[in-house]
């Protein structure tokens, strides 16, 4: 302590600027007058920036500067500054003893920073300035023990919460402990709650600071928050369960696995995570992430392997962006029908054992293989995937999803025109159909439907819309001199 | 542009001032530490620092390098080592892990900790158990509010919103509440306060304790009237999709403390640009509360205002043509910038947009809003989440099925969510459950399904067995009650009346005319009744909370104040642009000036980023 005081003295000493003083009263104005010149150097800075409008300056997070506005009115706004309170403390009250080291100059800014500049620091005047300035940082304990012992539960917290230095330490009493936090949770002041809280987490027992929190909400919440910040699993897990609350516990033994970067060994923890105390709709869930990285990691190892031999067309073709490892289900559902969609279900890579495996719905399924297939441009496995759902004899095409959707998935994927118009001509709503048809350039379907309509004004002005010299153009030119419509406009 | 403002708003207060308090308190801070020092800042600082001071001012308090805080080991060879930090226990762990691999090395180097806004005990701890306690010397710096604009103001605190809400924990109340004291003695005094929400609550009272501490005499009072809202007495409005031109900014390239990077997309070359977004912009300063489908109008008319000027040139002598170059050609220069990275930015919006839906989305939205055609919007949603369409977006939609039909029926809850982790990784049952815990995103209890039913008993049975029955219902997961809120302060417009968007009748031109913002809403109510007098009905639907409040510090009172016009509103967990928009066009209808405090500006993406619990 003593050689970190003789530090400190040197330290205040060999200060460039010189200490701060109160009954300076010209202090403020000169610093404000720093500040000024520091914000006349900028300016000259931005204006000159101003005339330059290609290159942009920038400051050291890549900001540009020029644009600060705080250099704008700034009169004005030392003009104000006069009449109303400046930034630093005033000679307005006794000046706290400055000769006394124990105080530092950081606590005094601060206790008049914080608003504190409009009090009249009615507590200094009644109490020694050791005790209100005695800085946390720099006060041998035992010089002022014997002076605090005497505060109530309400001055301790209200000295926390001014920053002030407190000794928790005279609480010993159960009663006690648990006023100082009832005392502290009525305060609002998080920061207080939880100051208080790891005091009573070093003089309680486990059990009974646990059953005192279980009570107190507030309390508890902070408390929770707090061994969740200091990564304090075990004593927060131990705390879940004494509450009863089993989800929560598993919930937040599951999450550990986020820190496991090894694909085996977060398998295997995983695994370890089945017997966790989840509701039963989770525990499903889990186990099919469980199933899932397990399947992954096989999947991965072989594809990397048949990637390297360089004998399999497609990895040649598509080489992987990415490994499969850790994705989602829906992903890796894509990715198995990307690459292994003809495989049959015995495989692990198959996508139907993937759908029956996983219990993916139908139209979930069809989704992915339609996005998937489409992404190859293998036209002829998008066209089985509606005609598969055919009945004996019924050729009709089947959708679990609108048509509407698959066009749009389709499109997405750059499918041909030709392709296109086939679901296009699908939509059921004729309106829909005819937009969607406009929108991606399907001629034939707007040409027939107009025809169908029989509306000879709009043919005539959707010739516009088709190429010169087009089959298109011809087929409309046709029909508009083909004498056998009887047309209603 | 299209709305005349009424002639008597009051102007707004001067808050350059706030940004030159803060200055001025860092560069003390920074003498404190004399000689050449390191300085090492937090990322999420470094934006809020540069509005306010400069790489020069800091170069000139002898700062010699700077670094991003990286938590990792350092590189710096200076003797002194400064560290600008958020009061977070990992940084500050970081910070002990800097100086006891010094201690270790034999290296001898002075340390000093700023936290701002203000430090922490936990902080201190940490700081004590790593055994530096004394080895580094720590203080406070007060930069409590950046102004954004002429009539935002921001602490910057994003971590406020999950902190909170989520986690319970009421670190940042105190610091709320030194914000609005800190308001209170430049701006104020404050003479009435209004509020709704837990944490509003609180920061009033603990505001209270150091506004009676702080009795001073009372100068003219710039700032009447104060409204505090707490986030989660309003999630719906800031889950819905933005379609005023700032919000829509917002949305697609995420302002950034006033600031937004337009990529090459937008500025049609292959660098990007950072862009001030504020009133000095007077491009901008005139779209920006605009519906999006106003603003290409506007920007093309602007466009050909500006080449009449230019072409004034045409037919000019030479004496003409220097005045037109001295007088005019740099403002043309200036705007015409600015209008070209506009329509730029509108550009990429509308691709963006176009690309995925957006029509389609904001029907589903609206219906939703509307409570229309629910089954359609499920299964819109089902398809958002089987096509992987974006994880925050599925995220959003389902979030606001949940709060607008009070929780989801348990069959739909089951499928939806076991579809969503199909779709977007099991590890997401981490962010449902946080979306559980914080009411976004819920299964309606078997008894649930009777809200109509208990708003029905409550009427014919005598008030005692009401209050009963009520209780029991308050058990259950905080309900969101949005659809009778709703009809109780009509925030939806009937969908058969047509809405003309250029001329906004309402707050909900913000949303196409679809939905009036609660949030807002509640302010116009409270403000025209002066109270919440005859709001009962609704304040109980909001689960309580409300206070007002009239403080006898001898502020002038009479209606003819202007300070009585000119309200803070204070948002707790964040605002969107949105809400700043439809609050200054009451402003404009009612003949206040807003000025929004808010913990940060959000949106629904940082939302919702910010209660993920896939992340480690």
């Amino acid at each position: 302590m003593t050689k970190y005081r003789a530090d400190e003295e040197d330290f205040w000493n060999s200060t460039k600027c010189k200490p701060f003083t109160f009954d300076d009263d010209d202090d403020g104005f000169s610093k404000l007058k720093e500040s000024k010149q520091a914000v006349n150097n900028i300016r000259h800075l931005v204006d000159e920036d101003e005339d330059d409008d290609d290159v942009e300056k920038v400051s050291w997070s890549g900001e540009p500067v020029g644009s600060i506005s705080w250099s704008v009115r700034e009169t004005a706004a030392s003009s104000q500054r006069t009449d109303r309170d400046p930034a630093f403390p005033k000679a307005n009250t006794d000046p706290p003893t400055r000769s006394l080291s124990g105080y530092s100059l950081s606590s005094l800014f601060k206790g008049k920073s914080k608003g504190g500049n409009f009090q009249p620091f009615t507590d200094v005047l009644g109490d020694s300035a050791v005790r209100l300035y005695a800085p946390e940082l720099r006060k041998p304990k035992s010089e002022y023990k014997d002076v605090v012992s005497d505060w109530s539960p309400e001055e301790t917290v209200q000295r926390m919460q001014q920053g002030k230095v407190v000794s928790l330490e005279k609480f010993r009493s159960l009663q006690d402990k648990v006023s100082l936090l009832d005392i502290a949770v009525s305060a609002h002041d998080g920061n207080v709650i939880t100051a208080v809280l790891t005091y009573l987490k070093r003089s309680l027992s486990k059990e009974i600071l646990f059953r005192e929190l279980e009570s107190r909400q507030t309390a508890l919440r902070h408390f929770i928050h707090y061994l969740t910040e200091t990564k304090d699993q075990r004593l927060l897990l131990e705390l879940l369960r004494a509450l009863g609350r089993t989800e929560d516990v598993a919930l937040l033994q599951y999450k550990e696995h986020l820190n496991i970067t090894d694909e085996n060994k977060r398998r295997d923890f995983l695994k370890s995570c089945l017997g966790l105390p989840f509701s039963l709709e989770d525990s499903g869930h889990i186990q099919d992430h469980y199933t899932l990285l397990e399947r992954q990691i096989i999947i991965e190892a072989a594809d990397r392997q048949v990637e390297r031999g360089g004998r399999v067309e497609i990895f040649q073709k598509f080489p992987r962006r990415a490994s499969i490892l850790n994705m989602p289900l829906i992903t890796t559902l894509y990715y198995c029908c990307f690459y292994h969609y003809t495989e049959t279900e015995g495989t692990y890579s198959s996508p139907l054992n993937i759908r029956q495996t996983f219990k993916i719905s139908e139209k979930q399924y069809f989704v992915t293989a339609l996005a998937a297939r489409a992404k190859l441009k293998a036209w002829l496995d998008v066209d089985a995937l509606f005609t598969s759902r055919t009945w004996l004899g019924f050729t009709k095409k089947k959708s679990p999803l609108s048509f509407q959707r698959v066009v749009d998935i389709l499109q997405k994927n750059s499918a041909p025109i030709q392709v296109l118009q086939e679901y296009v001509a699908l939509v059921d709503d004729s309106d829909l159909r005819i937009s969607l048809a406009q929108k991606h350039k399907c001629h034939n379907i707007v040409i027939n439907m107009y025809r169908d309509l029989k509306d000879r004004q709009l043919l005539l002005a959707y010739l516009q819309k088709v190429d010169q010299g087009s089959v298109e153009e011809r087929k409309i030119k046709e029909l508009l001199n083909n004498s056998q419509i009887r047309w209603k406009n | 542009m299209a709305h005349g403002a009424r002639r008597d708003s009051p102007e707004l207060p001067d808050f350059s001032l706030l940004k030159r308090l803060a200055k001025d308190q860092l560069v003390y801070l920074l003498e404190q530490l004399p000689g050449k020092k390191d300085l090492f800042i937090e990322a999420d600082l470094m934006s809020p620092l540069d509005r306010i001071a400069n790489v020069s001012t800091l170069k000139q308090h002898e700062v010699d390098k700077l670094y991003k805080v990286e938590h990792k080991p350092i590189v710096s060879t200076s003797d002194q080592l400064c560290f600008l930090i958020r009061p977070r226990i990992q940084t500050v762990k970081w910070i002990c892990d800097v100086v006891n691999a010094d201690k270790a090395a034999g290296k001898c180097r002075r340390y000093k900790i700023i936290f701002t806004p203000q430090k922490f005990y936990a902080c201190e701890t940490v700081l004590e158990e790593q055994g530096i306690f004394g080895d580094v010397t720590t203080d406070e710096w007060a930069f409590y509010l950046l102004p954004l604009d002429d009539d935002i103001i921001s602490l910057e605190l994003p971590e406020f919103f999950r902190d909170n809400f989520l986690a319970g924990d009421q670190r940042w109340v105190r610091t709320a509440s030194s914000a609005l004291h800190l308001l209170h003695s430049l701006y104020g005094p404050f003479s009435k306060f209004y509020g709704i929400g837990r944490c509003s609550k609180m920061v009033y009272d603990l505001w209270r304790k150091q506004a009676e501490k702080g009795e001073r005499k009372a100068p003219k009072a710039d700032i009447g009237r104060v409204f505090l809202i707490d986030r989660d007495v309003d999630f719906v409005t800031p889950l819905c999709s933005q379609v005023v031109y700032e919000g829509l900014v917002d949305d697609t390239f995420r302002i950034k403390c006033g600031c937004v990077e337009f990529g090459s997309d937008v500025t049609s070359s292959d660098k990007s640009v950072k862009v001030m977004l504020n009133s000095q912009d007077k491009v901008f300063n005139e779209i920006r509360n605009e519906h999006f489908s106003n603003v290409f109008s506007f920007l093309s008319q602007k466009a050909r205002n500006l080449q009449t000027a230019y072409d004034k040139r045409q037919g000019m002598d030479i004496k003409q043509m220097k005045a037109f170059v001295s007088e005019e050609l740099k403002g043309l220069k200036q705007e015409h910038r600015l209008l070209s990275l506009h329509i730029g930015a509108s550009e990429s919006i509308m691709k963006k947009k176009t690309k995925q839906d957006f029509q389609e989305l904001l029907k589903t939205e609206h219906s939703l809003l509307e409570g229309f055609e629910i089954r359609e919007s499920i299964s819109f949603i089902e398809e958002h989440i089987n096509r992987q369409v974006s994880m925050l977006e599925s995220l959003r939609l389902l979030c606001l099925l949940s709060i607008t039909e009070n929780g989801l029926l348990p069959k739909d809850y089951r499928s939806l969510k076991a579809q969503y982790l199909q779709s977007y990784g099991v590890d997401h049952l981490l962010t449902l459950a946080n979306l559980r815990h914080l009411g976004l995103l819920i299964e309606q209890q078997p008894g649930e399904t009777l809200t109509v039913m208990e708003s029905k008993v409550g009427k014919l049975v005598n008030d005692k067995t009401a209050g009963r029955l009520t209780d029991a219902f308050s058990s259950l997961a905080k309900k969101s009650n949005f659809r009778a809120l709703s009809r109780k302060l009509n925030l939806v417009p009937k969908s058969d009346d047509e809405y003309d968007l250029r001329v906004p009748r309402d707050m909900a031109y913000i949303f196409s005319g679809a939905y009036i913002p609660l949030s807002c809403k509640l302010v116009e109510q409270v403000l025209e009744r002066d109270g919440w007098t005859g709001l009962e009905e609704v304040t109980r639907l909001l689960n309580g909370n409300e206070f007002f409040a009239q403080e006898s510090n001898g502020a002038d009172l009479s209606t003819k104040n202007d300070s009585q016009r000119i309200v803070l509103v204070m948002f707790l967990g964040g605002c969107t642009f949105s809400e700043i928009s439809a609050l200054r066009f009451l402003g404009r209808e009612r003949g206040y000036k807003f000025i929004v405090l808010t913990t940060a500006i959000t949106n629904s993406s940082r939302l919702l980023e910010a209660l993920l619990g896939n992340q480690v």
